[in-house]
This record gives C-alpha cells, sequence and structure tokens, in this order.
C-alpha cells in the first residue's frame, strides 16, 4: 500500500487526470498548492512595487495505491504533466499505514480498490 | 451661416460621449469575466489600449478619412490633425464640431475594443495594439465613412442610426477574420475552457446598456425626438431580448443561465443599434423577441466548429448588426422618424438599400480585416508561444495577476539605495 503524491503544473493537471484515467487510476484527489523548485522566479511589478514572485502556483495530486499500481501511477504522472522545462514538479511515493472506505469500513488493499474491479 | 450652437443639445452630448467612452471599459469587465483567470488583466488591457490608440488614430487621421467631404468611398485629409475642427457646428449640426468628432471617436474606440473578443488568451499584445492602430484608419474609418460621413452608403438610402454598418457588422466579421487568422486556443476543443467570474460577465453587460442609452441616445446628435426615440427603444430591445434568452434557455436545458442573460443584453442592444430612431417603440419590441433567435443560435452553434472566435463577436454584434439593418428595411415608419418607410410602410425600395449594405459591410469588413492581419503576420508573430499561452497572457505581457495573494513575493529594493530602506538589524 502507497501513497503517490504528484505535485505538478497547473495547466497541466488535465493531462495528469486523463493519463491517470487511462492507466485506470480511479480514486484520486486534488487540490491547488504553491511551492518553490529550482525554476527561475517570477518578477512582477504593481505600481511601482517590484517583486519576486517566490512560490509558483501547482496542482497536488495524491493517489493511494496497492503496490502493483505505483509503476502505472508513477508513469501516468511523469506522462501528464511533462513539458521538459523546469518546474514540471516532482513525484514521492511513501509507504502507508492504513487506508479506510468510510462507507464499508474495508481496510488495506480493499479500501484502494475500485468497487467496480471487483 | 449654418445653424447656431444649441446648448441643451450640446449638454446631451458631452454626457453621451462619456456614457459611450464608458462602454469601452464596461466591455473591458464583460470580457475579463468571460476569460480563464489567468487572462484577466490581458483582455481587459486590450480593451484599455483600444482607448489609447484609437483615439489618438482619430484625432489624427481616422475622423478625417470619415468624416472630410462626400467621397463616394472615402473621405478626404481635410481635417487631418483636426484641421478645421472647432467649435463651429459641422454642416447642419447644432453642437460643436469638436464635440461631434469626439463622440464618433468614442465609437471607433469601441469597435477595436469589440475585436479583441476574437482573439483573447493567445494574441501577442504587441502586434494587438498594431492591429487595433491600422484598423482603425483602414477599417472603420472607411465603414463610418460610407454609412455616416456622406460615402456610397448613405448617398444611396442606407439608414443605420448609431453604427450598424461600421460598429457591429464592422466589428463581427472582422472579429471572424481576426478568429481564423490568428488560430484557435491551443487547448481549444480539448479542455472545458470556462468564464472564470460570472459576476463580471453581469456587471460588464449592465455597464454596457447604460452606456448605451447613450450610444444610441446621442445618435440622434442632440436632445430630439430621434434621441428620445432611440433611447426609448434602447430600453425596450434588450428586455425583450432577454425574455427570448430565458425561454429559449428553459426550453433547451430547463434553466436560466446567468451568463446568457449578459448576452441577451448585449445581443438587444445591438439589435436596435441600426435601427433606434427609425423604428416604432412596438416594432423595436418585436426586434428584441425575434431578432435574438439567430443571435441564439449562432452561439450555440459556433463553439461546435473549429473556429474559436472566441467570444462570440460575430454572433452578438455581426448577426445581430445585420438583423438590425435589415430590420429597418422592412418597419421604418415616416410617421415615426420622418425620413423614409420600410417595406411593410410601402417602400420596397427601403428594404434593397438596408440589404445592400448588410452584404457589402460584412464583405469589406471580413476581406479587409483577413488582409491586414496576415501582413501584420508578416511583420510579427501575431501568437503567444504555446509555453506563454499555458502561463497566461497576464503574467507574460503584463507581469501582474488579477487574483494575486503576495504569498512568498519577495520585495525586490531598488539598486542604488537599497540599503537605505532595509532597516537596520542592530
Amino acid at each position: 500500500l502507497k501513497l503517490v503524491i504528484g505535485i505538478v503544473r497547473p495547466e497541466k493537471a488535465n493531462d495528469v487526470l486523463e493519463a491517470l484515467y487511462r492507466a485506470e487510476v480511479r480514486g484520486v484527489s486534488m487540490s491547488r498548492v504553491q511551492g518553490h523548485g529550482g525554476e527561475l522566479d517570477r518578477v512582477e511589478t504593481y505600481r511601482g512595487t517590484t517583486v519576486q514572485m517566490g512560490l509558483s502556483e501547482k496542482v497536488r495530486f495524491e493517489v493511494a495505491v496497492s503496490d502493483e499500481f505505483v509503476q502505472p501511477t508513477v508513469d501516468a504522472l511523469c506522462d501528464g504533466a511533462r513539458t521538459g522545462e523546469v518546474g514540471d514538479g516532482k513525484i514521492f511515493v511513501v509507504p502507508l499505514e492504513q487506508a479506510v472506505r468510510i462507507r464499508t469500513g474495508e481496510s488495506a488493499e480493499a479500501a484502494v480498490t475500485p468497487v467496480a474491479k471487483r | 451661416m449654418s445653424p447656431a450652437i444649441d446648448t441643451g443639445d450640446t449638454a446631451w452630448m458631452l454626457a453621451a460621449t462619456a456614457l459611450v467612452l464608458m462602454m469601452t471599459f464596461a466591455l473591458g469587465l464583460f470580457y475579463a469575466g468571460l476569460v480563464r483567470s489567468k487572462n484577466t488583466l490581458n483582455t481587459f488591457m486590450m480593451c484599455i489600449a483600444a482607448v489609447a490608440i484609437a483615439a489618438v488614430t482619430w484625432a489624427l487621421l481616422g475622423y478625417s478619412l470619415a468624416f472630410d467631404g462626400e467621397g463616394a468611398l472615402i473621405g478626404g485629409l481635410g481635417h487631418v490633425g483636426l484641421s478645421g475642427v472647432g467649435f463651429e457646428p459641422r454642416g447642419e449640426g447644432t453642437i460643436p464640431h469638436l464635440l461631434f468628432m469626439a463622440f464618433q471617436g468614442t465609437f471607433c474606440i469601441i469597435t477595436v475594443a469589440l475585436i479583441a473578443g476574437a482573439v483573447v488568451e493567445r494574441m501577442r499584445f504587441g502586434a494587438f495594439m498594431v492591429f487595433a492602430a491600422l484598423w482603425s484608419v483602414l477599417v472603420y474609418a472607411v465603414l463610418a465613412h460610407w454609412a455616416f460621413g456622406g460615402g456610397w452608403l448613405a448617398a444611396q438610402g442606407t439608414l443605420d442610426f448609431a453604427g450598424g454598418v461600421p460598429v457591429e457588422m464592422g466589428s463581427g466579421f472582422s472579429a471572424l477574420a481576426a478568429a481564423l487568422v490568428v488560430g484557435a486556443r491551443k487547448d481549444y476543443g480539448r479542455q472545458a475552457l470556462l468564464p472564470h467570474n460570472a459576476v463580471y460577465v453581469l456587471v460588464g453587460a449592465g455597464l454596457l446598456w447604460f452606456g448605451w442609452f447613450g450610444f444610441n441616445g446621442g445618435s440622434g446628435l442632440g436632445a430630439n425626438d430621434a434621441s428620445v426615440l432611440a433611447f426609448v427603444n434602447t430600453l425596450l430591445t434588450p428586455a425583450c431580448a432577454l425574455i427570448t434568452w430565458f425561454a429559449l434557455d428553459l426550453i433547451r436545458g430547463r434553466k436560466v443561465t446567468a451568463i446568457g442573460a449578459a448576452t441577451a443584453i448585449i445581443v438587444g442592444c445591438v439589435l436596435i443599434t441600426p435601427a433606434g430612431g427609425f423604428i416604432s417603440p412596438g416594432w423595436a419590441m418585436v426586434l428584441g423577441f425575434v431578432g435574438a433567435l439567430p443571435c441564439y443560435f449562432g452561439i450555440q452553434y459556433r463553439p461546435r466548429t473549429r473556429v474559436d472566435e472566441t467570444l462570440d463577436v460575430l454572433a452578438a454584434h455581426g448577426i445581430a448588426g445585420f438583423t438590425g439593418i435589415l430590420f429597418i428595411g422592412l418597419v421604418a415608419q415616416f410617421s415615426w422618424n420622418g425620413i423614409a418607410d420600410g417595406l411593410f410602410y410601402g417602400d420596397a425600395g427601403q428594404f434593397w438599400s438596408q440589404a445592400l449594405a448588410a452584404v457589402v459591410t460584412p464583405a469589406y469588413a471580413f476581406i479587409a480585416t483577413f488582409i491586414l492581419l496576415k501582413l501584420v503576420g508578416a511583420v510579427m508573430p501575431l501568437r503567444a508561444s504555446e509555453h506563454d499561452e499555458a502561463l497566461g497572457m497576464d503574467v507574460v505581457y503584463h507581469g501582474e495577476e488579477a487574483y494575486v495573494t503576495g504569498e512568498g513575493a519577495i520585495l525586490v529594493m531598488p539598486e542604488d539605495d537599497g540599503k537605505a530602506l532595509v532597516a537596520d538589524p542592530g
């Protein structure tokens, strides 16, 4: 059981969703986050006040998957989010202690397997 | 000696001119709400650029080409740089020539801004400004001369009260050409590209309607019967267009949409623009009810095509202006306008005069704009790069964002006296 976290460009979020769908990964959360990676800062000016925007908008995907789904999920995130420019984002895979489906109380693998699969 | 200045007329025309200028900013708000949030400022800025550029080109050259002399195709150069435009009235007018020039200038400005709706979210800001300057002279001034300045359309009897020819059909069919030359947005047809703020759209539409009372109500060029008729019709036609829109929305989707309502207001105002001072209030209501139909279906149909005419300038202005121009030919009434009757009142010739304008104007606007943009495109790129388009026009061309949180923003001090501004760490 793993949690795959992908932090990607907002404009690539739709492509990522499409890639995940094609990889038959069904359970996804996403949120808007702000972050800083290796990219150059944007400089913006507001009425004479010049600022360096240290944080840029990103979208964070969180996908809890069973072990055999880790690689397809990571591949889908890479395919969907890559532009080749600095700032494409990161993927983190972390071990997951426990997962529970609230509706049924199912836990572990059963909790992250889509209902239609069984 | 021409008729004397009438102070009442002058007072109203001063106010009307200011109302029409406000419409361009209202349009900016309307358009800004319809695009994605990353392009809010750029969209608004295209309208503001239209004010800056068209006001200058109009004063320097456009006004002269539109309103100097009775040439069939184009005016003269007698008023270049506003020479000979002073406090004396123009021709039979009762307001200062200078004020007439400014009033007509605000029409040129909003027409240039309207075309921006076809190319938002991907056209380079610099290229748009170059295009705006050339278009305001080569297309707008020519059409304005034909319809208002004594050119061949007006001479052969076409009635156009407040700009169905130069403003509405001129912008609508130019917008189609611009959308074709510049090309669709990268994500068009692949992703849902939704309006980011419906309230901006509604407020913008409301302010446009308000300003339109100056646009139509001022086109009688004084506080006179024609202006009053156009003013009242500007109340009635959009209201009727709204009701038609509500009904169509209800039938098709079972819900009355807010952005649909905002669109209906614009369509109604455009419908009555050419006809304002020529048709009875009763027929103005009919125009609103019936004229909204082709525009509604135009807007439903366009997104199914490959043509990314993004904010539907063609349907809302081109088709509505076309409908309004033709409608005059049917229901103009001498008893209301003192000028001419339409087909229903015994003069079929008037309808053919209107039909001629409705064919020639779109053709000129489309072809001239198509060639003009191709020429501009040969000198400089018209489009932003894919990378910039993904990032958003606001950051790329203006270095600002519409909805900035300030989180993660590091203040950059001016190089020279930066040290003086940093608090002493003690």
